[in-house]
């Protein structure tokens, strides 16, 4: 069973279902959040449905490409045998 | 009051009889130790154990409270999921450095003042060292000198902090520090944080544990770091420095981890991310925010020990570290993954996984305080711990391009230990009524509101829309990361070109003057100069040069040695210790 699911994820020839299941629950996870009753809300963006998504597709992007500038153009990442 | 067993007892007693103890006695063994330890935790009375006067000065061997219990909880089932990882090992060695190790860990944990967690503090650091220096091959060899030095310096600074705080107040009973902060408790907060990897003292947690044995890994994974987080939940709670320190440790973890292609350091960088919410729980200090450090360092120490063994296991199958360098193996390691994709799970924070429950405990005290930055920034750090843990890593290890490699799944001990874990990564997530029960302050926290759980799904299931979109510019380079390290890795070697090239250029302008100058005297006096000179100063720079380099060699003969020896050093560590403290108080 785990090794169905795990090839799943991996075979190649599956990368049709994987997409679909992956843009469905993209989808479900944002109509779920317009859903959910707000309880306690102190902050602007706890009421804001469909902000969690946002918030996270926009730290994901800005990580990678800050990262990736500090480590290129920052000079943070070097051969691998600069110490030796 | 009951009696109280200190598990560090069974622990060094433990460590003693390993080597006496041979083939399915010595396992059986490995394993009774940390059962017997587990028992003895979880019947431990609260009280104060071990009370005497020592040079005058009030010694408390073991306090127990609901703080250092929920880390010796933790600590103990942990050692019994690792030495299941380690059962594998032929050799005593590596055991008997676990078990000091873990001994150690819980003498912190439980240290009622400062001198008894001085001890067990460089115990921790020695026998830690000692997994490193196991793998046995040049690289472990000096990360683990560098590991040492760090951490002997970071002894240094707690020891003098301590001797300036007891001093000055009288006692050396460890507890919340009072009144302002001065030298003594800057020193002890510097020693702390080093210990907690704390930028830019972190550098030493992410050089060492990638070379460290691929067991010996696990274990330091859970351990040092996390004392750390109890020392500083102890004495410095509510401290403002850390909660920015620990907000800017959580992204600066994430940051680095994008970068990196050794698939431990980068889960070390992710030990970095994740401790940073800790310590900002700690700096916040509420009794939310420091019950959600607490049962974020519980959960912490199970999936990453998870990750670590997946990882480990990875790495003790096919012989390669690099991401760059693995790949497909999915298709022979489908339990390896599943189990590993769990941790990535609960380190990741999704619903019904340990992290969940942990994580959002110290973002929800974030709130509670009115700390809206501290509160975003976490919770995009928390973006990045799925970013690397549950997608990059993952992608490139087990699935992308076919790296041709076809390894088989790794010795059945570890996929039991690896599946102890999950279990309980699974378990705390499902259910976490009993962790919260054995956390120091009452809980008022309900994790699995829709709110919270809608909004945790947005957070991770966007971040891997960003993953599956920008999938190339995440591709591992084959490049290694500059850090702190850099200071004494290159400085070190800046500080030796300032004592060469004086000299040097010194050589040289005798030798010119010495041709230039006709006369005879002259010329001679100036050549019997340079012979001293070559003779005399090289010789002595030569020989001195040539005595530490020996003496390495015979420092590096003793750590590929024996155990016995190692015990002889830490005594004469101990008593040197002990002395210093007797001379200072006289």
């Amino acid at each position: 069973m785990i090794a169905r699911v795990v090839n799943f994820f991996g075979d190649p020839k599956y990368a049709k279902p994987r997409r679909l299941l992956f843009y469905a629950v993209l989808v479900l996870v944002v109509v779920a959040d317009f859903l959910a009753p707000r309880v306690h809300t102190e902050y602007l963006w706890e009421r804001l449905p469909g902000w969690s998504a946002l918030y996270g597709f926009g730290a994901c992007v800005l990580i990678i490409f800050v990262s990736k500038f500090l480590g290129h153009q920052g000079k943070l990442m070097r051969r691998e045998d600069y110490y030796d | 009051m009951t009696e109280f067993l200190h598990p560090t007892v069974l622990f060094l007693i433990g460590a003693v009889l390993i080597p006496v103890l041979n083939g399915l006695l010595r396992r059986i063994w490995l394993l009774l130790v940390p059962v017997l330890a587990i028992i003895s935790v979880a019947t431990a009375t609260p009280g104060a154990y071990g009370s005497l006067r020592f040079l005058g000065q009030e010694i408390l061997i073991a306090r127990v409270d609901k703080l250092s219990l929920v880390f010796a909880t933790v600590f103990t089932i942990m050692s019994l999921i690792g030495m299941i990882y380690a059962l594998h090992l032929k050799r005593a060695d590596q055991h008997v450095a676990a078990f000091a190790y873990v001994g150690s860990a819980l003498g912190v944990v439980f240290a009622g003042d400062y001198l008894t967690l001085f001890l067990f503090w460089e115990g921790m650091a020695f026998a830690s060292a000692y997994l490193i220096f196991a793998k046995r091959d040049q690289a472990a060899t000096r990360a683990g000198f560098r590991y040492l030095m760090v951490h002997l310096t970071g002894g240094v600074a707690l020891l003098a902090g301590i001797v300036i705080y007891g001093a000055a107040n009288g006692s050396v009973l460890f507890g919340p520090v009072e009144g302002a902060m001065g030298v003594a408790t800057y020193l002890i907060l510097a020693a702390f944080m080093l210990n907690a990897a704390v930028p830019p003292l972190n550098a030493w947690l992410t050089d060492a544990y990638p070379e460290a044995t691929v067991t010996g890994a696990v274990f330091m994974s859970a351990f040092t770091t996390k004392t750390a987080v109890y020392v500083l939940a102890r004495a410095f709670p509510g401290t403002e420095l850390l909660v920015w320190l620990g907000t800017a440790m959580a992204i600066y973890g994430v940051i680095y981890a994008v970068l990196e292609n050794d698939c431990r350091r980068l889960l070390a960088y992710h030990i970095v991310s994740q401790v940073g919410y800790m310590v900002a729980g700690v700096g916040i200090g509420t009794e939310m925010a420091v019950n959600g450090a607490a049962s974020h360092a519980f959960a912490h120490i199970l999936y990453k020990a998870l990750l670590f063994m997946g990882a480990g296991a990875v790495i003790y199958v096919t012989g390669r570290r690099k991401l760059t360098e693995l790949g497909g193996l999915y298709r022979t390691m489908p339990l390896t993954v599943a189990l590993y994709m769990i941790g990535a799970f609960a380190i990741s924070a999704f619903p019904f996984f340990s992290g969940f429950v942990s994580k959002s405990m110290v973002v929800a005290a974030a709130g509670y305080d009115h700390r809206a930055w501290v509160m975003l920034l976490l919770t995009l750090a928390s973006s990045g711990t799925f970013l690397h843990t549950g997608l990059k890593l993952p992608y490139y290890m087990f699935f992308a391009k076919d790296s041709g490699l076809r390894p088989p799944e790794p010795p059945r001990n570890m996929l039991i230990a690896m599946s102890i874990a999950a279990a309980l990564c699974i378990g705390i997530g499902v259910y976490p009524a009993p962790l919260y029960a054995l956390l120091p302050h009452e809980v008022d926290f309900v994790p699995y509101t829709a709110q919270h759980v809608t909004e945790s799904l947005g957070i991770l299931m966007f971040t891997a829309l960003g993953f599956v979109l920008f999938l190339k510019s995440l591709d591992p380079e084959k490049t290694i990361s500059l850090d702190t390290d850099w200071v004494y890795r290159k400085g070190a070697r800046a500080f030796m070109w300032i004592a060469d090239v004086p000299v040097a250029r010194y050589e040289q302008a005798v030798s010119r003057f010495s041709e230039t100058v006709g006369l005879r005297f002259l010329h001679r006096s100036a050549n019997a100069s340079l012979r001293a000179d070559l003779g005399g100063v090289d010789a002595v720079v030569n020989g001195v040069a040539s005595t530490i380099l020996q003496g390495g060699r015979r420092l590096r003969r003793v750590q590929t040695g024996i155990v016995s020896q190692y015990a002889v050093a830490m005594v004469a560590g101990v008593v040197a210790a002990i002395a210093v403290y007797a001379v200072v108080w006289q």
